[in-house]
């Protein structure tokens, strides 16, 4: 018989991600181990843990800290917003705050820690708590001696939690070769949560890794999370399949001919589109226009700058004719503005998500990428775009990157190495010919569509980007001046070529009206002709006719007996007899 | 060697003995409390046993985290012994019946 699998029950932590990561908490009823590092965020993490339980999932909490006063924390954990005061009086939660003084303290004996079983016992059951946080019982090591004994009750307490069916965390300072310090790892074995922080060229960033969890699958990766004015909120895991529904639908560029040149339609909805290329090529123009397009078929837009100022922005497009004040004062168009360093990539990729989840845009532009680069991160940017990237797939977002190729590498190289993630690809190059500088278009790869191959010049105009027509001269494709020129010869060229043709229009018709007068003329005579003609066989059958009366009145006076039938022949053979005799 | 004791004299010692049930381990404090209050502070000493198991409270009261724990009340500054006692040497020092080393 097929069993339904029975999933371990979990208890929800409240905390964004940090449940998906899980499969939905932390087991349900036994000890988790957080373990990390000083200032990585176990205290937070445990006291979300609680406040959430309290506040969302209907299970109170006890804290006992060992290393924090009651004060201390509740002043703390205030400014993330968690009113514990209010918790503690509406009976949800008891913070009880542990003091162990090492010099106060006198060992005479053989001793056991009931009295923190007893405490945490009478605290569990006044509330009916369903929660605990241990924060961080190594202080115990440090305020007892005797390690062997405290090792004992220790393992003694964390089976009593279990008994007590409570679901627990037990933090631990992060020791040299192990998880912690005093090697908590080996009695909560059901579940343990690393977190870690980290410094990498100056910029911060904090990871969570499951260690390890007893009886369930769980994400295994190192996953970023933030801790900013609503607490901690971890990154939302890597998307573990490809599954995102492609669309059919597609969206304008905000430049019509390149629409033309991507099938005639522009870009797939929710597809990701790269636009690379060196400085100076216009890759922000291309996306202010794609912006422009967006907010005017009133799709909500999030631009994610790294580089210029929002203002700078918005005063440098409306030179090539795009204002997007007007869509900012709509709420259409939100700019979020950083410098690259101001965080590091997990922070940035978490305000992303959480900027995105606030306003819930159909169109996400971020330019540049390749500004998070700062020495030899590429991995990790490329982790993370990957995982940005799988985000807007997944809400059916459309996205669009502009990327700065550096001078000297090769152009289709990409920094970072993600065009395998990027389903159109665009390329702006700048063309050196005839000793000027201009910029040139290409599509060098869009998945799903007839796309043109064509390398087109472009114009930065003042009512916006313009695609022209393409030459191609001996030395490949014409452009600037030199395109100009083979205009303007190609426009006398033309001149010529049409003035030659109204000559020969006209000859012709010269040569039509020559031949008509002629065959006029000839007409004219022929027609005299006919009339003369026509007149002298008239005389001769007048003249026939007459003879012929005159024949009959002859034979009339004759007494010939004709026929009048055959009075012709009959007055001819008369004639003939006549003759004869 | 019977440990010298210091030459301040407090008039009154208030000890409390924290212990959780009638234990074996808590017994054994007690009794062991009993015979050096009684060599050392004859007189001049009250002894209050606190079970946490009737009283949980209490616990939190005092910090009290390991059992047996003694406190000595008064006189002040407030000192926690824990075990059972049986170092008398050291139950002594917790006291500042002798001097620390």
């Amino acid at each position: 018989m097929p069993k339904a699998r029975r999933q371990l029950p979990k208890a929800p932590t409240g905390i964004q991600g940090l449940d998906e990561i899980t499969g939905g908490g932390l087991p349900k009823g036994r000890p988790t181990l957080v373990c990390g590092s000083a200032g990585c965020g176990k205290t937070l993490l445990s006291m979300e843990f609680l406040v959430h339980g309290a506040t969302q999932f209907n299970e109170p909490g006890v804290f006992m800290a060992f290393e924090e006063t009651v004060q201390d924390l509740t002043q703390n954990v205030a400014s993330l917003g968690f009113d514990v005061n209010d918790l503690i009086a509406s009976k949800k939660m008891v913070l009880d705050f542990v003091y162990i003084e090492r010099s106060e303290i006198e060992e005479t004996g053989e001793y056991d820690l009931e009295g923190l079983f007893i405490r945490l016992g009478y605290a569990i059951d006044s509330i009916g708590a369903k929660r605990v946080v241990l924060d961080t019982i190594e202080s115990l090591f440090a305020g007892l001696p005797n390690p062997l004994i405290l090792r004992a009750e220790l393992r003694r307490l964390f089976r009593w939690l279990k008994a007590k069916g409570v679901t627990a965390i037990i933090t631990g300072e992060r020791g040299d070769d192990k998880l912690t310090r005093q090697g908590l790892e080996e009695y909560v074995s059901d579940c343990v949560i690393l977190l870690d922080h980290r410094a990498n060229e100056q910029v911060s960033s904090r990871r969570l890794r499951v260690v390890k969890y007893r009886g369930s699958t769980h994400g295994t990766n190192e996953y970023p999370f933030l801790i900013d004015e609503n607490g901690i909120s971890v990154l939302p895991v890597t998307s573990l399949g490809l599954q995102q529904v492609a669309s059919t639908g597609r969206i304008s560029t905000g430049i019509p001919r390149l629409d033309a040149m991507l099938g005639g339609a522009g870009y797939y909805r929710n597809s990701s589109v790269l636009i690379s290329g060196t400085a100076g090529t216009g890759k922000s123009s291309l996306a202010a226009h794609f912006a422009q397009a967006a907010c005017l078929r009133g799709e909500r837009t999030i631009y994610f700058a790294f580089e210029e100022s929002p203002s700078q922005i918005m005063r440098n497009m409306r030179s090539i004719g795009i204002d997007l004040q007007p869509f900012v004062k709509k709420g259409l168009l939100q700019f979020q503005a950083n410098r690259p360093t101001f965080a590091g990539l997990e922070m940035h990729l978490t305000m992303m998500h959480k900027a995105i989840n606030a306003f819930k845009p159909q169109v996400v532009i971020v330019d540049p990428l390749n500004s998070f680069i700062i020495g030899g991160n590429e991995i990790d940017v490329k982790a993370m775009l990957m995982r940005l990237v799988d985000f807007l797939k997944m809400h059916q977002i459309t996205g669009l990157f502009t990327n700065l190729t550096s001078g000297g590498s090769a152009l289709e190289q990409t920094d970072i190495a993600i065009s395998s993630l990027i389903d159109t690809w665009l390329l702006l190059r700048s063309i050196e010919i005839g000793g000027e500088r201009n910029r040139g278009l290409y599509i060098l790869k869009s998945r799903g569509m007839a796309h043109s191959n064509q390398i087109r010049e472009f114009l930065l105009t003042d009512h916006g980007l313009e695609l022209r027509d393409v030459y191609i001269g001996p030395s490949g494709v014409l452009t600037g001046s030199a395109r100009l020129a083979q205009e303007a010869q190609e426009q006398a060229a033309q001149t010529l070529h049409d003035q030659e043709v109204e000559h020969r229009k006209m000859n012709l018709e010269r040569q039509r009206r020559v031949i008509e007068a002629q065959i006029a003329a000839m007409r004219a005579e022929f027609a005299a002709q006919e009339a003369e003609t026509l007149k002298i066989i008239e005389q001769e059958q007048a003249r026939e006719v007459h003879q012929a009366q005159e024949r009959m009145e002859m034979a009339l006076s004759r007494k010939a007996d004709v026929k009048p039938n055959q009075k012709r022949k009959k007055s001819n053979e008369a004639k003939t007899v006549q003759s004869k005799t | 060697m019977k440990p010298k004791l210091s030459k301040a004299k407090p008039d009154l010692f208030l000890l409390r003995l924290y212990v959780a049930g009638q234990t074996p381990k808590s017994m054994t404090a007690f009794a062991n409390l009993k015979n050096i209050c009684e060599e050392h502070l004859a007189g001049r000493y009250t002894i209050e046993v606190v079970d946490l198991l009737i009283n949980p409270t209490l616990a939190r009261g005092d910090q009290i985290l390991a059992v047996p724990t003694l406190v000595r009340k008064l006189p002040e500054p407030v000192r926690k012994i824990i075990g059972d006692l049986s170092n008398t040497e050291r139950v002594l020092i917790g006291l500042d019946l002798l001097p620390r080393k």
